[in-house]
Order: C-alpha cells, then sequence, then structure tokens
C-alpha cells in the first residue's frame, strides 16, 4: 500500500474544493470512506489484540479511517449512555426549571446524530470499515448505579463528554491529510467541549478543567480523564506567568492518546 | 489564492523547518513535513511564494498564508477576546451588575484569553523568521456604542465572540499543515467552546441554548466551522486597526 499516494488522493481539486451544500458535503464524506477502505485495517483485527478481555477495544491504526473508527466506537458509548438514561427516568424531569433534562435530551440527540454521522462516513453498516457497537456495561461490574443514581449518571456524564474532547483533539494528528474529516472531526469536538461544559456546570464545577482535578463527587476511576491536563508549559511559554497554574492549565485542554482513551473506554465494554 | 492550502504546494522552507523546530522543541521531522517534502519533490521548479509569512505588503500589515498566517489570524482574534474581557472586568459597575457566578465566569474567560493572547504573542516571536517585522502589531479596538455595565450587552457580545472563535478555528484546522501546531490549536478550540457553552448557559440557563440549534446543526451534530474570509468581517467590526488577509480562504 502507497500511503503517500493514497494520501495525495484526498488533495485533489475535488476535495479540496468541497464547499457545496450540506448534502453535497455529507455524501462526499460517505464517498471519502469508501476511497479510504483500500487502506484501513478492520477493527478489531489488530495484532495486538491480546487482552485477557477478549471483547475489549484495541486502539485502531493511526490512519483516517483508523480515528473514524475510533470517534465511532466513543459514540456509540455517549449514545447508548444517553438513551439508557433518558429511558430510565434517573433524570430529573421538573427540577431547575426542567434545565437537566433538557440538556440532556439535546446531548442525547447530538450523540445520536454522531453516530449516524460517523457510520455514513465510514460507508456505511456494509462496508469493510465499519465497526459495530460494543457491548456497554455501565455500572462496570455492579460498581456504579447511573441509572438509577442521578449524582452517578453526572458524574459519568462528566467523565465521558471530558474524555470525548480530550480523544478527538488526539485523533486531529491523524486526520490532518483529509481536510473534510478533519474539519467534521473539529466539529464534534466543539460540540463535545460545550456539552462538557454545561455538564460540569450542572454539577456546580466551572466549565473547564482546573489543573488535574476530576471535580467534587468525581469517582477515583475517572482520575485517568484528568490526569496530564494540569500542563502549564504550551510551547515553551509559561501558561501559569500571569494568573497563576489554574489559570494557565484551564486555558488549554490536553489530547488524550488513542491508547489512554482506549483504557478508559474498556471500563465500560464487556 | 484557493492553491496555498492545497498540500501539493507546501514550501517548506528552511526558515520554516527551523522556526518550526524552536516553537515545539521537536528533533524529529513530522510526518506533515515529511509528507509536505514527498509531495514537493514532482514541483521542484514552483516559484517561492513570500505570501506563505506576515507582514507589511502594499503599506499594510497582511496576515500572510500557511501555518504562520493561520496562527497570525488566531491571534489577532484572541488579541480581540482578551481586549473585550480586560474591558468587562473593569468596567465601573462589574461587582454590582453581574451575580457571584456570572462574576467568576467573566473573571476566568478574562485570564483564559490574556493568557491565549500573549501565548500566541511569545510564541509567534519566537517562531518568526524575522519577527521584528512579521509580528502582528497590538490592535486597537472599539466597541462603538457598547455600554460594559450593561449585563445583557456583555453577555450578548460575549456569546458572539465566543462562538465566532468556534468557528473560527474549526474552519482554520484544515489551513495548519503542522500537527503540533494542529494540537496547539486544538487545545485552545476546545475551551473556547467551554466558554460559548457557559456564557449561554448564563444567558438562558433553563434550555439546550449551551450547544443550541442555532450554532449545532440538529441533522448533523455538528458545530459552525468557517472560514477567514467569513470570520475577519465579524471581528473586524470591533478592530479600528487596519490589516488584511489576503491570502487566507
Amino acid at each position: 500500500m502507497n500511503i503517500l499516494k493514497f494520501i495525495e488522493t484526498f488533495a485533489d481539486e475535488r476535495v479540496m474544493r468541497s464547499t457545496g451544500s450540506r448534502r453535497d458535503s455529507f455524501t462526499q464524506f460517505g464517498n471519502i470512506g469508501k476511497t479510504l477502505a483500500i487502506a484501513s485495517i478492520p477493527f478489531g483485527l489488530s495484532s495486538l489484540a491480546n487482552k485477557a478481555l477478549a471483547k475489549d477495544i484495541t486502539a485502531t491504526p493511526a490512519t483516517p479511517i483508523g480515528a473514524l473508527q475510533f470517534a465511532l466506537t466513543l459514540e456509540y458509548l455517549e449514545d447508548e449512555f444517553y438513551a439508557m438514561a433518558l429511558d430510565s427516568g434517573v433524570i430529573p424531569a421538573s427540577e431547575n426549571g426542567g434545565r437537566d433534562l433538557k440538556v440532556f435530551q439535546q446531548i442525547a440527540a447530538h450523540e445520536s446524530d454522531h453516530v449516524k454521522f460517523l457510520i455514513a462516513g465510514l460507508g456505511g453498516p456494509a462496508s469493510a470499515n465499519f465497526v459495530p457497537k460494543p457491548t456497554f456495561d455501565f455500572t462496570v461490574g455492579g460498581a456504579f448505579d447511573p441509572f438509577n443514581d442521578y449524582p452517578t449518571f453526572l458524574a459519568l456524564a462528566q467523565a465521558f463528554e471530558d474524555t470525548g474532547v480530550r480523544a478527538y483533539k488526539g485523533q486531529a494528528g491523524n486526520l490532518i491529510s483529509t481536510p473534510d474529516l478533519l474539519t467534521a472531526a473539529l466539529q464534534i469536538h466543539s460540540v463535545e467541549a460545550r456539552h462538557a461544559s454545561e455538564v460540569r456546570r450542572l454539577r456546580g464545577l466551572k466549565g473547564w478543567i482546573s489543573g488535574n482535578e476530576r471535580g467534587a463527587g468525581m469517582p477515583v476511576e475517572t482520575q485517568a480523564v484528568y490526569n496530564g491536563e494540569e500542563l502549564t508549559v504550551q510551547a515553551g511559554y509559561n501558561t501559569a506567568t500571569l494568573f497563576g497554574a489554574a489559570a494557565g492549565s484551564e486555558a488549554y485542554d490536553e489530547p488524550l492518546t488513542t491508547q489512554q482513551v482506549v483504557d478508559i473506554a474498556n471500563l465500560f465494554i464487556v | 489564492m484557493k492553491n496555498e492550502v492545497k498540500i501539493q504546494e507546501v514550501n517548506p522552507l528552511l526558515n520554516d523547518r527551523r522556526s518550526f523546530l524552536k516553537i515545539s522543541g521537536l528533533t524529529l521531522v513530522t510526518t506533515g513535513l515529511l509528507l509536505a517534502g514527498c509531495s514537493h519533490d514532482d514541483n521542484e521548479d514552483m516559484p517561492i511564494y513570500d505570501t506563505t509569512l506576515p507582514g507589511i505588503r502594499n503599506g499594510i500589515f497582511d496576515l500572510g498564508s500557511g501555518d504562520f498566517g493561520v496562527l497570525t489570524y488566531a491571534y489577532a482574534l484572541e488579541q480581540l477576546e482578551a481586549d473585550f474581557y480586560t474591558k468587562v472586568v473593569n468596567a465601573s459597575s462589574f461587582n454590582s451588575v453581574f451575580n457571584d457566578i456570572e462574576k467568576q465566569v467573566l473573571t476566568d474567560l478574562y485570564h483564559h484569553e490574556v493568557i491565549h493572547r500573549d501565548f500566541f504573542k511569545a510564541a509567534l516571536t519566537g517562531a518568526l523568521p524575522n519577527p521584528s517585522t512579521q509580528l502582528l502589531p497590538s490592535l486597537a479596538f472599539n466597541y462603538g456604542s457598547m455600554n460594559f455595565n450593561s449585563r445583557t450587552e456583555v453577555l450578548a457580545t460575549a456569546k458572539a465572540l465566543e462562538d465566532t472563535g468556534v468557528a473560527a478555528y474549526n474552519g482554520a484546522g484544515k489551513l495548519i499543515k503542522s500537527p503540533d501546531y494542529l494540537v496547539l490549536a486544538g487545545k485552545i478550540v476546545s475551551v473556547e467552546a467551554r466558554h460559548a457553552s457557559a456564557i449561554r448557559s448564563l444567558i438562558n440557563p433553563n434550555s439546550a441554548d449551551f450547544a443550541g440549534d442555532d450554532i449545532v446543526n440538529p441533522t448533523t451534530g455538528l458545530d459552525v466551522a468557517k472560514d477567514p474570509s467569513k470570520i475577519l468581517p465579524i471581528a473586524g467590526s470591533f478592530i479600528t486597526t487596519p490589516f488584511t488577509a489576503k491570502y487566507l480562504p
């Protein structure tokens, strides 16, 4: 496989000038998925799949298609989590002027859209690039009770949204050769950040992450979501100089590697 | 000038490469540069355009194109946001107009945006081949009749600035060639999105406005992405220092 030739196919005029209607862009997104098929490694067939738990997901290849497959798995997780929560009735319908329910209905709708968008981008369910939904256990073997205990649901929602932001950021480099895919991923990335901010504020926290604090009421298992967020040097500039380390770290979100996100997600996959 | 964003036409100038290493601290040639170099092999005779760098052309500062052009564009937007929140928190009635949570949000945004501005200034000064002529100067701003002691006007302007910032970074990402610069921009854009969400939630708390249908497409779940040519007329309405962006899409 000549990866350079493959990547150059994305730099042609047709793709670069895809400024047509949303429908056109969407169709093209699907076509890109088909083009990518030749370079992809089917999800789950990686030689790294030597974990004790065979159903665990493994890191995807550092390619555009791998990034999309990886993103889809995370969106499956979020989508199912919110759908189950809305079905369970754990989210209070009338408190705070109905705020919580409105918030999570909106978030759930977006995650469902993201799943559909990414499946289409990968060429549809019949495509060789398609990855099926894993089986999730949001109780982590009974440790959590998110669909009966609202604070637990909120804590996991925060963890998933903050993870989503860091996960998409970590995939940006894998999409740099495919401008249209990169833009779509960025457009999802910022939505995850809007979600994260609101969920954090619902929990009485700031919308942004100070240091590596997971925030009051967050289970210790979620600390992996926040480790590394405390960075205060960006491209050689000390962001703590002006207003201290908390503000300096808040002003930047940090990426997570594919493997770091896989490790977090696997907590919830059986 | 659409050609400037094509991968085939990236010019990995020696100066660019050296200064890239300076800012990132990397000692490895990155994938992005490698790709640019390989693709460029087919185009040995192509002339080198100096429009990739910011600087004064025809008597006016132009942002240029390429990674430094995009980063300079971001620096201009961060200058605007930092200036706005500096005026917000220093307004005479700041402490009485806003409640405690609003004051905390606006003070945090003031901190974050000033940090972003000074970061870009430091990073570009360190990375540009000739910062004395290529660094965007400190811009001057004019908010017209805006009343910085009006909660409604401040929050509405903050919402517009933050949503614009998100759309600007989302649209500019594909113009960035260096993976390190792309991740740096990504580290900032999600914080801008967190800001936008918080401001929208302050304006209309019992609602879905934090990621409302006016900004996140309700069919695709995608946020807005806009090219610089769509962003600059919005931001430019507050910026009185003239500059151009002739080489950005």
